[in-house]
Parts: C-alpha cells; structure tokens; sequence
C-alpha cells in the first residue's frame, strides 16, 4: 500500500496498538526544559520510578533564563525551577544543557543544532512548538507533563493516530517573501484550529527550495494552525545539515541511516485525508493585527472590519481582538506605529534569521521611540553571530543585544512589554498577554522587524530602502 | 486519579472561541513546581481587575456561576501552549466537564491525563447549552459517561463519543503509567528490534 511520510514513521514506532486509533508508540528523543518538567519528576519520586532511557532523554534551561545577566537570576521562583531542574538532571542521570553551557539555548533550536534532532525519529517535549523538528522528517510534537512523566518512565506515549494533511506550495516564494509570510498566510487561510487532529505535511516548490531554517520556522508554527505535527521530507539540504553535527552518527553507521533516510517520503499516489493547495506566487509579506496568529493581513493591506466575516463568531472575535490591540477596521497596517521591537525565539531565532535581519538595517538607526532588542536562540547562535559581526551591527544600529532564551517570547523572565505597548515581534503567538500583561503584538518576520525598527512602523521591505 | 462515571452539575457559559491555555493560566503562574493550587490563578487576567479585585464583568464571577463545574465555550478551546497548569487550574477551580465544538490536541490529552472529561458537541447543541446556562438560574446537566449520554432536567438530551480506550481509562480511573508498564515485554521487545540507531 502507499503510504505518507507521516504513515511510515507512524507505523515503524507502534509498540502495542490499543484500540482502532489509539496504539502505544516508541519516543526515540525526549528533549526537557525546567517549566513543564518538575511535577513529571516529582511523581516519579513519589511512585519510584525511574528513567527508563536517560540516554534518549536530553534537558536544557530556557524560559527563565535572565538576557542580561543569567548568572543573577532574581525572582526566587524562576530560580527555584531552575534548580529543581538541575537537582531532577542529577538524580534521575539526564544530560543537560545548563546556563554555563555554550550549548544552552532553546530547546528547539540546540536540538537541531547538535545533532539530536534526525529524519524519522519520534520527538516530543513537554512543549507545543516542538513540531519545530517536524522540519527533518521527523515526527514531532508537544506533549503535556503528565505525558512527559509517561515518556521519562516507559519511554512510550499512549496517542491517538492523528490524521494526515497535505499542504501543498505551487510556485516559490517571490522576492522578500519570507517562510514566516508563508507560514502566517497558511494559518490566516486554514484558521488556527484548521490543522487539528492532523499531522501536516509540507510539500511542493516554496518547501523544497527553502532552507533548513526556513522549514523550521514553518514546522514550528504548524501547533498555530492547530496542527498535531508540521513535517518536511527530508532531502539533500536535510542531510548537509545533519551530517557532522555532535550527535549524528559517523561513518558507517551514517551511511546505513542514509538507506533508512531515502525512503522517509510519501510515495507517489499515497492519499492523505486532507488536501491543501497554496499559491505563492503572489504572496505578500504579513503582519498580524489580532490577538491570534490567523488574523493577519498583507502589509499593503488595512485592518479588517469585523462586519465582513462570514460568522458572528469571526465577527465577533475581530471585535474584541481589535479592541484589546487599540486598532480601528480600515487602518492601514503600515500606519500602525510600534514601541518595541522583539527578534528572537525558537521561531525566528537562528542565525540566518539574525543576518536576515542584520542586512536590513545596516548602517541605519532605529527610530528615535522605538526600544530594540535581539535575542539570539541559542549560545551557539550567539556565538556564530558574534564571530560574524553581527552583533556590532545591531549595536550601532541602537538594537539591544542580548543572551540566549526564550525571553519576549512568553515574557517568563524580565523582559516583557508594558501595558499597551506595541511590538513587532519575530515570534510565534500574539495572544492576549502573551508577552506582558496588555501588551499589544503583531507577528512578523525578521526583516519586517527590523525594518519597523527602523521606521517606527511597518513597511514593506521588498521596496523600502 | 478519580474514576469517572457520572456528573450532575451546574453549567457555566464562556462564549468566546479559541479560549487559548495563555488565557486559562498565565505565564507568571507556570514557575510553580506544584500540581495543586492553581485554581484561584485560573482565567487570571479577565478574572481580576487588579490581584484581589474581581472583575464584576467576567461571567465566572458572577454569583449563580460559582458553584458550576461544567464549563461550555466556543470552538477550538485549549488552544497554544501545551502547559498541563491549564486543566490543573480548570481542575482546581472546580471544573470537571468541559463541553465545546472542538478543542486543541494537546489541551484534550492533558484533561485526559486529569480525569476531566471534554466533551465534543455540534455547534448548535453548544449553542443550546450555552443559552441555557445564560437563560436558567441554576441551570444543570447530567453527564453519562458510560452511556456517552448528556441530558437535562427539560428534556433536552444528545450523544457524545470518547475513544474507548479513553473512557476506559476515566471509568476505572486508571493511572495510565501503571497500565503502560504492564506493557514492558512489549517496550522491551521493540527496543531489541529497532533499527540500531533509532
Ligand atoms: S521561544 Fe517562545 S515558543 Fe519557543 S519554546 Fe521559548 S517560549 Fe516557547
């Protein structure tokens, strides 16, 4: 029979199948960070338990983690969580990534970045945007702590097949338009709830032609259009990436991943229960105007008038995401003036993303009120910019510079926005309060943050100068 | 955790669609390294005007809604983050059926994982349930699970479905980490199996 991408992995890490959609599979990678792991240990304690697989089984501190000064971590439960992290690593024998680690960042990016994350596997972390590393051919996706115990100890999860969707990209990506403009304009056309119960597979020219960090980026906000999993097959460009890295195999043991990994792609005529067709090749970049990641617009475009949805639902969500964002239907986006600028997060935070936006503002100043800052994903990242120069760039363009974290993302540690403050951020969620208590965020993408900063509000970087 | 078999309670209507896990608990509330407690927290930013000041216009805080412990609400409820403080604050707060059109993956596998039953119904049965809750001093409903029935006093009555598995598992309140483990010749048979490297 044909099969999907997504079927292969599937069918190849069903341990016991339990009902007609529910089967018991094998996790091969089970990455940890300090939020949503502690009570998954505590039990574990309490039913002595033990790890059954610290070998597939990797921690790393990021939500908590200070930009500025990591070392001095000042609110007592931040550092609490971090420290029962740590003590949790120690006890049960999980390797992790700690703050003195140059290899510490957020857990979706250093899992790409050192190797952990390869074709075929089966990820999971106690995190939604773990479809991340969806972008290798693996399957990936978040879990809740109650699952993260249920992996630590039996290194398995009891989950329902989801079913398979295939969003197909007809034509590339025209000049300026970026993964996240492709990624914001799926979710504004399928919804944020048009992916549920689906594993997502990426296909056609926009996905092939993209690099690595795109497709991550795309991966990582598939959990926004509701997506069980967002995957890519894995090709050429997955391989080159892979290959060498820390924890990817050498030598002979490659070359036998190498067979496995050539047949991790739908076969010609398999169906998927879902068909999605998108043309790129007039698409626009995109800003977000709403307070979740589907009310987005082109940058050309005006903010929507809430009585030109199709449903009071719709209609009435417009209403009272405009008012919470302090935005009138008919504005024009690119009127729209920021305060604050956020580049980072495991959505936009590696470094082609930071040269990206780097390029755009080189040798300019950021708008006189407007507040900057980057925050690189991971210390390798930080470190690749830094031997690059990237870093004096944003420097002398006014940006703060700042260490690896999640920060603005979710505002856990210090960095967060004031109410009503507007910011463009590279991230992926623009709920309400998401990175402060009524704060105000559009998503975009790195170059049309950084040209905001510039500008003080949006423009369209493909003709702006 | 508890079995499930039957619930009688009053419904509390959140007429808002996409209700996101960020929204049910926020953030600042997810340095805690407890199960327990984060009830008062839950809705935390619409629930309060300032810490200690309820918010008079959010519909939970009004007097009839105090007591329920079946919540209605738009599609796609649970949605965002994977945090677990989301139904262990829905928990805590009282709530032990959720009824919406749909809910977010991950959100559904956490109530699972708390002996919270989530219910999908067809929009216009939620519609109903929200009016009623909205319309009716009080207003009760019986939750069947057995049966995968729901009804009220006034003859309103319709079908869910749960996974068998699932409702399984809520019927006998089954810790799902003791059943796996029962499965260990299995997990050890395909570790011997599989591929080398994986
Ligand atoms: S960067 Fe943001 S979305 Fe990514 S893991 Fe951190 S908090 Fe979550």
């Amino acid at each position: 029979m044909k099969k999907t991408l997504f079927e292969k992995i599937w069918n190849s890490h069903v341990v016991e199948q339990l009902d007609d959609d529910l089967a018991l599979i094998y996790i091969d990678l089970h990455l940890v960070h300090e939020v949503t792991s502690p009570q998954a240990f505590e039990s574990l304690r309490i039913n002595s338990r033990k790890v059954r697989r610290p070998d597939l089984t990797v921690a790393t501190i990021d939500h908590n983690v200070p930009t500025l000064d990591r070392f001095n971590i000042k609110d007592p439960i931040s550092k609490q969580q971090i420290e029962t992290l740590r003590k949790n690593c120690e006890d049960f024998n999980v390797p992790i990534y700690d703050i003195d680690n140059v290899n510490q960042g957020i857990v979706h990016v250093i899992g790409p970045e050192l190797g952990l994350t390869q074709p075929g596997m089966t990820i999971v972390c106690g995190d939604s945007h773990t479809s991340t590393h969806g972008a290798f051919g693996a399957l990936a996706f978040g879990i809740g702590t109650s699952e993260v115990e249920h992996v630590l100890a039996t290194q398995t999860l009891l989950q329902k097949k989801p079913k398979t969707m295939s969003i197909e990209a007809v034509g590339n990506l025209p000049f300026g338009v970026t993964p996240k403009d492709l990624i914001l304009s799926i979710i504004g056309k399928i919804g944020v709830d048009g992916g549920t119960g689906h594993a997502i597979e990426f296909r056609g020219d926009a996905f092939e032609n993209m690099s690595m960090e795109g497709r991550m980026t795309v991966c990582n906000m598939t959990i926004e259009g509701g997506g069980r999993a967002g995957m890519v097959a894995p090709d050429e460009k997955t391989i080159e990436f892979v290959q060498g890295k820390k924890f990817t195999p050498k030598g002979k043991n490659f070359d036998q991943l190498l067979e496995i990994w050539k047949e991790l792609k739908t076969d010609d005529g398999a169906k998927f229960d879902t068909e999605i067709k998108i043309d790129c090749s007039s698409l626009e970049p995109h800003v977000s105007w709403g307070t979740n990641p589907g009310q987005v617009v082109s940058v050309n475009s005006s903010i929507p008038d809430p009585n030109d949805f199709d449903t009071p639902e719709k209609k009435s969500n417009a209403e009272s995401a405009l008012e919470y964002m302090g935005l009138e239907a008919g504005q024009k986006i690119s009127d729209v003036k920021i305060d604050r600028v956020f580049i980072g997060s495991c959505t936009n935070g590696r470094l082609e993303d930071l040269r990206a936006a780097a390029k755009i503002i080189d040798g300019k100043k950021v708008g006189k009120n407007v507040n900057a800052m980057v925050v690189p994903g991971s210390g390798i990242v930080k470190m690749l910019a830094e031997k690059e120069g990237l870093d004096k760039v944003f420097i002398n363009s006014g940006f703060e510079w700042r260490e690896a974290g999640c920060s603005m993302c979710l505002a856990m540690n210090p960095d967060k926005l004031s109410p009503q403050e507007r910011c463009a951020s590279t991230s992926n969620r623009n709920f309400e309060g998401r990175q402060g208590k009524d704060g105000r965020t559009h998503l975009v993408s790195p170059e049309m943050a950084a040209a905001a900063a510039i500008e003080g509000h949006f423009v369209d970087v493909r003709n702006w100068k | 955790m508890d079995p499930f078999i039957n619930h009688k309670g009053i419904v509390a209507p959140l007429d808002r669609s996409n209700v996101d896990t960020d929204q049910i608990i926020p953030k600042q509330f997810l340095k805690r390294i407890e199960r327990t407690g984060f009830g008062e927290f839950a809705f935390f930013d619409w629930r309060y005007l300032e810490p200690g000041v309820l918010n008079p216009e959010f519909i939970l805080n009004e007097e009839r809604y105090k007591n329920a412990s079946i919540l209605v609400s738009g599609t796609n409820f649970g949605s965002g983050s994977s945090r677990e403080h989301a139904p262990w604050a829905l928990l805590d707060y009282g709530f032990k059926v959720i009824i919406a059109p749909s809910f977010a993956d991950i959100f559904r596998n956490n109530c699972f994982q708390n002996g919270i039953l989530s219910i999908i119904l067809d929009k216009n049965e939620v519609d109903h349930i929200m009016g009623m809750s909205l319309s009716t001093k009080n207003y009760e409903l019986n939750v069947d699970l057995e049966n995968e029935i729901i009804y009220d006093d006034s003859g309103f009555k319709t079908s869910f479905k749960i996974d068998p598995f699932r409702r399984d598992s809520l019927l006998k309140g089954e810790d799902e980490i003791a059943r796996t483990l029962t499965s260990s010749d299995q997990i050890d048979n395909y570790e011997k199996n599989r591929i080398k490297r994986w």
